[in-house]
């Protein structure tokens, strides 16, 4: 009798699972809370650092989808833990009893609202990352006029004690120079500037970008964070920051602020956590069984982690997460049999 | 700006505020700064809305000029603040109002140290027994006399005879509201709407018919700072902060600056006269200057006080402007006469700014 | 006029908007290299001239971007162009020619 595989989140980490776990030949169900599959990815635009439409991988996860049970608009309602399998009530009235449980809950995009001295939602002129992505997508942004000064800020809510995230992000550093290339594309005559603390350009191609940034697109980067936003009478916004490198106070005006909101652990994968009592690590994300041999595996059998469940990564590594944690079940399945 | 991102940010920051029955503490320098000022708002909270405010004459200093000034060590001042704590106890009062910023960030700051180090809060207790011979407490709600004229704005608004408008246009005063640092700044949960978009006075603005300006350099220092008035050398540094904002503010054209600091307003209306004599520069209409006031004048402004009674006559800047857009009556013959008549003398007049 | 005994104080603050981009531009225009600086200090490191006066080309660099051409110039006036800056750099920049246009364009008054 085939196994009962179930998938909880159904952004990238979740669908590529499903594809990988169906075609090893076991029972799939896959829940998302949200109307549509993708997670953040069906809301951005194009990936760093070549710039590939998101789209794409999004149509190539889905493809593989195909005749995967599935379940959109649906949350976990609540578990029971029986000796080898789980009891799952799902908020669609539906009952599964689960072999294996992989959590591919994600992540939330860190508020931005909560940097109060950065005036998100206050001030005319500033938004996010994920709000560049969407104008991007629709091209439909009140809040972006032709600006002829851009500035992005990395960091916003990571590596940032005050919010209570100590930890990097990860990703904000390429996304913010990927889309600080976009912005001057779309507005050649603007001025563009990152406001960075440490630029952390770790993955292949990425250095490329940051130096295509530089030469191509003559994007100015100043090392200091950015310690207050304020409004011009003329609505644009007035920037303080440190020039770290000439230790020396700066101001800026400019028209369009960009905050790189980081990541934060998901609400939703921390209330399935506590269902299934997980530990997490003083970063919030999910702590695995092992640090090194067993990143897929929680310390409770049966129970699978894949993405930024256990902590920010990019989207390749997510992906391969996906992979691996579809072999870890498979052998897991193997074993209990 | 989005008025409604404050309106959200407002509703995070707000902090309970009793009704009645304060045991109140007054600042050491308001009184010669703004000599109405505390005068004011025993009247309008005692005699107009009624409350119980008490005070007495054996309070102190809270030692805050000292303490900030490198003069006293901390541990001297928890104890000079232990002794004001403990007779609002004696005289049967848990709430505790001051009328002072500094002292309003130096009591949060004290009971939060002690909330934190409960061996040195015995230590204080002991401090104050041994000195006094006083029974230790702290009080149950600490707060600024600004919370509270916030939390009655609305019933001051209901007996207002004029408003924050100007009566011939029928528009809104447009008014900056400047913020003690120590108000909110080291504990935003403290303060009536945290510290980035206090809300403090810009209610009271909002309830008394004016606009809020939110400028630029809104958010910094007066330049006061203690160590930076007191000695003469660092005093271009105070002013050059004063400047700094008058810059800032200058293209919205405010009619008025409102403050709840006891420093604030006192540089930022005396420093518009360095300003005008050594850059020939002023910020109002007609080589006047923007009136800088503490709540409680602005306060009893509305409540329709005589101007001189509220002491506007001892500021730098002539509140005559704003007196005339608010449409308040007052008699410039009277400006410097005292009670019963007396004459103060008159200052001299300035060229440089009115 | 009134001596007060102090005056307002002089700012040390970089005012990106009072910045004049011309002479940026045209240094960017005929050295393309020169964006690509990413502050790393090699060249400041290795220079000759820098062990005994303030000389460094990322300071120059920088100073050029936030307006301050004077500064750029003082940063270079004791270069003695041997080019140990131009062996260092890992972004590849001729530092050397670089120093020598921003002579040229900076110095014309």
């Amino acid at each position: 009798m085939k196994k009962n595989v179930l998938i909880i989140g159904g952004g990238p980490a979740g669908m590529e699972a499903a594809h990988q776990i169906n075609k090893l030949g076991h029972n799939v169900i896959l829940i998302e809370k949200e109307h549509d599959l993708g997670g953040h990815l069906a809301k951005w635009d194009r990936l760093f650092p070549t710039g590939r439409n998101a789209r794409e991988v999004l149509d190539t996860l889905k493809e593989n989808m195909k005749g995967i049970n599935c379940f959109t608009d649906t949350e976990v309602k609540s578990i029971n833990i029986l000796k080898e399998s789980y009891n799952v009530i799902l908020s669609n009235g539906i009952t599964i009893l689960a072999d294996a449980v992989l959590i591919s809950s994600g992540f939330d995009l860190f508020d931005a609202h909560k940097k109060e001295e950065y005036g998100y939602g206050i001030y005319d002129h500033v938004i996010t990352n994920a709000d560049l992505e969407k104008y991007y997508k629709t091209h439909n942004d009140e809040r972006i006029k032709n600006p002829k000064r851009i500035g992005f800020v990395h960091c916003v809510g990571s590596r940032d004690e005050k919010v209570g995230n100590i930890a990097c992000s990860k990703v904000c550093c390429a996304t913010a120079v990927k889309q600080a290339c976009e912005i001057k594309e779309e507005f050649k005559d603007a001025e563009v500037i990152c406001f960075y603390m440490d630029l952390r350009m770790f993955g292949r191609g990425y250095e490329d970008l940051y130096l295509k940034a530089q030469k191509e697109y003559g994007i100015r980067f100043i090392r200091g964070r950015v310690s207050e936003v304020s409004e011009n009478i003329d609505k644009s916004l007035q920037i303080k920051a440190e020039d770290t490198l000439s230790s020396k106070p700066m101001k800026v005006s400019l028209d369009l602020l960009v905050l790189m909101a980081g990541m934060r652990p998901s609400k939703s994968g921390n209330d399935i956590g506590k269902m299934l009592e997980l530990s997490t690590m003083e970063d919030g994300f999910f702590n695995t069984k092992d640090d090194f041999n067993n990143l897929q595996q929680s310390k409770r059998p049966g129970v699978f982690y894949a993405g930024v469940a256990t902590g920010p990564k990019t989207l390749p590594e997510t992906l391969n997460e996906a992979r691996s944690a579809a072999l870890e079940i498979h052998n897991y399945l193997a074993e209990t049999l | 700006m989005i008025y409604e991102g404050k309106q959200k940010i407002w509703s995070d920051y707000q902090k309970e505020i009793p009704d009645d029955h304060y045991f109140y503490v007054r600042s050491c320098i308001r009184q010669s700064f703004f000599p109405a000022s505390e005068a004011a708002f025993l009247h309008i909270t005692r005699n107009i809305l009624n409350k119980d405010i008490f005070e007495t004459e054996h309070h102190t200093t809270c030692g805050g000029i000292a303490y900030h000034s490198d003069a006293i060590p901390q541990e001297t001042a928890m104890t000079i603040i232990a002794r004001q704590f403990a007779l609002m106890k004696k005289y049967g009062y848990e709430n505790y109002v001051c009328s002072c910023i500094t002292s309003f960030g130096l009591y949060c700051e004290t009971m939060e140290t002690w909330r934190e180090f409960p061996d040195l809060k015995e230590k204080i207790a002991e401090n104050l027994w041994k000195s006094c011979k006083l029974e230790f407490a702290v009080p149950k709600f600490l707060v600024h006399a600004s919370d509270m004229i916030y939390k009655y704005r609305n019933q001051i608004a209901a007996h207002a005879k004029f408003k924050l408008v100007d009566h011939k246009t029928g528009k809104p005063l447009k008014v900056v509201e400047h913020i003690g640092c120590h108000y909110s700044k080291m504990f935003p949960s403290k303060g009536v709407g945290g510290a980035e978009y206090p809300y403090v006075l810009a209610g009271m603005i909002e309830a008394w018919g004016g606009e809020v300006v939110d400028y630029p350099e809104r958010r910094h220092c007066c330049g006061f700072g203690f160590r930076q008035y007191f000695v003469k050398s660092n005093r271009g540094y105070s002013l050059s902060n004063t400047y700094k904002k008058f810059e800032s503010m200058e293209p919205y054209e405010p009619d008025l600056i409102i403050t709840n600091c006891p420093g604030c307003p006192y540089f930022m209306d005396r420093w518009q006269y360095v300003i005008a004599e050594s850059e020939g520069k002023t910020y109002g209409k007609n080589g006047h200057g923007i009136p800088v006031m503490t709540y409680e004048e602005v306060a009893g402004l509305v409540l329709g006080f005589d101007p001189w009674d509220l002491g506007l006559q001892t500021h730098q800047i002539g509140p005559e402007p704003l007196l005339d857009k608010m449409g308040i009556p007052y008699n410039p013959e009277e400006k410097y006469k005292g009670k019963n008549g007396k004459d103060l003398g008159q200052p001299r007049q300035l060229d440089c700014i009115r | 006029m009134i001596d007060f005994g102090f005056k307002l104080s002089p700012s040390s603050r970089i005012d990106l908007d009072k910045v004049d981009r011309t002479l940026l531009k045209r240094i960017a225009d005929m050295e393309p290299d020169f964006k690509k600086c990413m502050a790393c200090g090699s060249c400041s490191a290795t220079c000759s001239a820098g062990a005994y006066k303030a000389t460094s080309m990322r300071r120059a660099i920088l100073a050029l971007q936030n307006g301050l051409t004077n500064k750029a110039l003082e940063e270079l006036e004791s270069c003695m162009l041997c080019g140990k800056c131009t062996l260092v750099c890992p972004r590849g920049i001729n530092t050397r020619h670089l120093i020598l246009s921003i002579q040229k364009i900076c110095g014309e008054k």
